[in-house]
């Protein structure tokens, strides 16, 4: 067990610094700090240009392997690529849910068709991911999906209809993955489908969903016999849940230490103000501050465990991965509590009118969708406890 | 970056997790926690001889084994799960480092040695509770042959029955971490009073140990007389990152206890582990167990780097603030939820939950407290230092 990374890739991280300090300039240089959580709705068009100048750099998809046009790059380097992306200050990706979700799985459930038609347009930063899972009656309970696929013969296309929700970036996106029902008499995980949607048709309509921030990161979209071709179909149908599972074990890993230097960024504005007010100087709020910083401080350790330790056999999550939700998300929502109450009746006054919030306003409030999102706290106890501990389930109650 | 257990470190952690499942249990605690020592000799002297435990960091040149903190807070781990009645954390935690850092191999080794034999130690600085080195009022006095040492320490752990005391006093007028030296001397020596301090956590024994104006020789004081300060808070970070490894263990063992229990007691006919409102308390237990592992982990690696002057070295003091502050609540949060989660039962003399609740309790205020290791955590944060 040792934290020093070797010379090698101590080389590297001067390497992503020094292209980052070199690149984030000109047009770029006020997306620094911008479009993370809560501010994503900032300057798309800049930031879409953002990923297009990553990608010249060779800098989008650094996990990925070589052989499907990544950088191969070793976890230690991907560790490195992101704290040094943080640090920098570098823009909140538009391109995340490709890189993270998307092309992962159409890498490791896809056609060599699917990987040729999709995987390009992800690593040289053109096109846009958003993922369509949650529904109105499928929110906790995902396997309820209510959204159709038929496929028809005459076309030989897919038919698709039905409603998403909480669809982040999907009126920025090109594509859409959707699970739907293929077999329609189908109840829970069997009879779904995996499906690559193109979102510039007239059957796929986008509505934003007004937050509690006045902001609209999060959408709905509608499939009204939205289309897409036989060969978008990721697995056979019937697979669906199979591949959308897969895939959220491409959600965790790597990615969680930008995150972290996110949050790192989010503290120091804290500290910073409380050091500005006076409020350091009370004892409550110096413990308050001291606990924040000593959890993020081991949040990093809990990441690099998760990254250093192999996952059972079956692909079973250690118990570092399977609290890390949990624990990340009742930290940040903490740490929004401690935001607003640094900056005493102050943190009342808006940046301006009619409702532009402060940076730490702003924190105070889009915190509270992260203990509900991906799995809200509750269900991640339940998946702690019956997964991590063997407690058995609830009984069905009809 | 390699952030997990080598293969050999994996193995000391297995290799003391079974002796201590078959040799710590309940009846052997329970036999061992009510006699005046408090520990059974008999079960030291295996941890010593058959499996080398309380060498772990004793230095090669001695026929030690030279291993660093990533291996003590493994062995630290199983000590906290099974509630090792032994004087390993005395001896090893607390006087082995003091006598490493505080002197040349010269003046140290012979004590070393002796502790490589079986023989225990312990470490005496508390006068009076306040943090780190505020708490040593003992007072020494340079005079003709040696030095004159007088003092009244509390709450030192297995201090009543240690075979070898290490001494903290400090020059009058002297206060913080000047002045101070380290002593070493054998515990039978004429003029050392000694006594057990009956304790709310039996599994741990305190002593009082009295000197006055007792007539040290020159080579009992460990390194430059007045200049141990430093490293005696060094040696009590380290401790600290040591005695928050065994709090883990405690962490982990009540949440397995309480899942345990939760799964065989039925009401409502049903398990009463498949209700939420007893699943989520246990996934908090979990969240807190793996988080207190995961800061444990860190410290291990941040004091090995202290304990053989790595380039991280500096890090100690955040790394055990940080450590302690979140180990100590989480296992007492875990072991109070443990016994909530019992019922009735987890209020009896009977079951072993009540053991471990008070031995979260002593862990928690023992070398500082949650909070003041928030504050000396604020202190670096806010202030641009620890003594400021």
């Amino acid at each position: 067990m040792k934290l020093s990374f070797s010379a090698e890739d101590e080389r590297f991280r001067t390497e992503v610094a020094d292209w980052l300090a070199a690149n984030l300039t000109g047009e770029f240089a006020k997306l620094k700090f911008r479009g993370g959580p809560g501010d994503e709705h900032s300057f798309p068009e800049a930031r879409k240009r953002w990923e297009q100048k990553l990608a010249e750099g060779g800098w989008t998809c650094v996990g990925w392997p070589q052989a499907h046009g990544g950088r191969g790059c070793s976890i230690e380097q991907q560790v490195i690529f992101f704290e040094e992306y943080a640090r920098a200050g570098a823009p909140g990706r538009v391109g995340h849910i490709g890189e993270g979700l998307a092309g992962p799985t159409i890498i490791a459930f896809g056609t060599p068709e699917q990987q040729a038609k999709y995987l390009p347009g992800i690593l040289n930063g053109t096109e846009l991911w958003c993922q369509g899972y949650s529904e109105p009656g499928a929110g906790s309970d995902l396997a309820n999906v209510k959204t159709r696929a038929r496929f028809d013969t005459e076309r030989n296309q897919w038919v698709i209809n039905g409603q998403k929700v909480w669809t982040s970036l999907a009126h920025e996106s090109d594509y859409c993955f959707v699970i739907a029902r293929t077999d329609p008499d189908s109840v829970g995980h069997k009879g779904l489908g995996f499906f690559l949607v193109n979102m510039d048709q007239p059957g796929v309509d986008v509505r934003p969903i007004e937050q509690i921030t006045g902001t609209s990161e999060f959408n709905e979209v509608f499939f009204d016999d939205a289309v897409c071709d036989a060969g978008d179909i990721v697995g056979e149908p019937g697979d669906g849940w199979k591949v959308a599972m897969g895939l959220l074990g491409f959600e965790r890993g790597v990615s969680t230490l930008g995150q972290q230097m996110q949050f790192q960024n989010e503290l120091d504005e804290v500290v910073r103000v409380a050091r500005a007010n006076g409020r350091d100087r009370d004892p409550v709020i110096r413990q308050r501050i001291a606990q924040a910083h000593a959890e993020l401080k081991i949040m990093r350790y809990n990441s690099l465990r998760m990254l250093s330790g192999q996952s059972g056999s079956d692909g079973s999550l250690q118990g570092e991965a399977l609290i890390y939700k949990l624990f990340w998300s009742s930290w940040h929502r903490s740490l929004g509590e401690l935001a607003i109450d640094v900056c005493g009746q102050e943190g009342q006054l808006l940046e301006a009118a009619p409702y532009e919030l402060t940076r730490l306003q702003s924190l105070f409030l889009f915190v509270r969708s992260d203990t509900i999102y991906g799995g809200s706290n509750q269900i991640q106890r339940n998946i702690i406890a019956e997964r991590g501990l063997e407690m058995p389930r609830e009984p069905k109650w009809r | 970056m390699e952030f997990r257990f080598t293969e050999e470190q994996q193995m000391i952690r297995e290799t003391a997790a079974g002796f201590f499942a078959d040799c710590s249990t309940s009846a052997a605690v329970r036999a061992a926690m009510v006699t005046e020592r408090g520990y059974d000799l008999s079960l030291w002297r295996q941890i010593c001889d058959d499996l080398y435990l309380h060498a772990i960091t004793l230095p090669e040149t001695i026929g030690g084994m030279g291993l660093g903190y990533v291996e003590l807070i493994a062995v630290m781990e199983q000590m906290g799960r099974y509630l090792v009645c032994a004087p390993y954390f005395a001896t090893v935690c607390q006087a082995v480092p003091a006598l490493q850092l505080a002197d040349a191999a010269s003046v140290s080794g012979p004590w070393l040695e002796r502790i490589l034999g079986g023989e225990t130690a312990a470490l005496a600085w508390i006068g009076q509770e306040r943090p780190g080195c505020e708490a040593v009022t003992a007072t020494c006095e340079v005079v003709e042959g040696g030095f004159l040492l007088s003092g009244d320490y509390r709450l030192v752990v297995d201090g009543h029955s240690a075979d070898i005391l290490v001494l903290a006093a400090r020059q009058a007028g002297t206060e913080g971490r000047e002045g101070i030296s380290l002593f070493v001397v054998d515990a039978a020596a004429e003029g050392i009073r000694r006594q057990w301090t009956p304790a709310l956590d039996q599994t741990r024994h305190l002593g009082r140990v009295e000197v006055d104006s007792l007539l040290l020789p020159a080579e009992a004081c460990l390194g430059s007389c007045g200049e141990a300060g430093t490293v005696l808070e060094q040696v009590l970070q380290l401790a600290t990152v040591a005695l928050a490894a065994e709090q883990m263990g405690v962490a982990q063992q009540v949440q397995d206890l309480a899942v345990q229990y939760t799964r065989e007691r039925e009401q409502f006919n049903r398990p009463i582990a498949s209700f939420q409102a007893i699943k989520h308390k246990a996934a908090d237990m979990m969240l807190r167990t793996e988080v207190a592992r995961s800061a444990c982990y860190y410290a291990a690696c941040i004091a090995d780097e202290a304990w053989q002057g790595g380039a991280m070295a500096a890090e100690l003091p955040e790394a055990a603030a940080v450590a302690k502050s979140y180990c100590s609540d989480a296992c007492f949060s875990n072991a109070g939820e443990a016994l909530q989660m019992h019922g009735g039962v987890g209020f009896t003399w009977e079951y072993d939950v009540h053991l471990y609740f008070k031995r979260a309790k002593a862990s928690e205020l023992m070398l500082g407290t949650a909070s003041e290791h928030r504050e000396t955590l604020a202190k670096l944060l806010l202030d641009g230092g620890a003594n400021a």
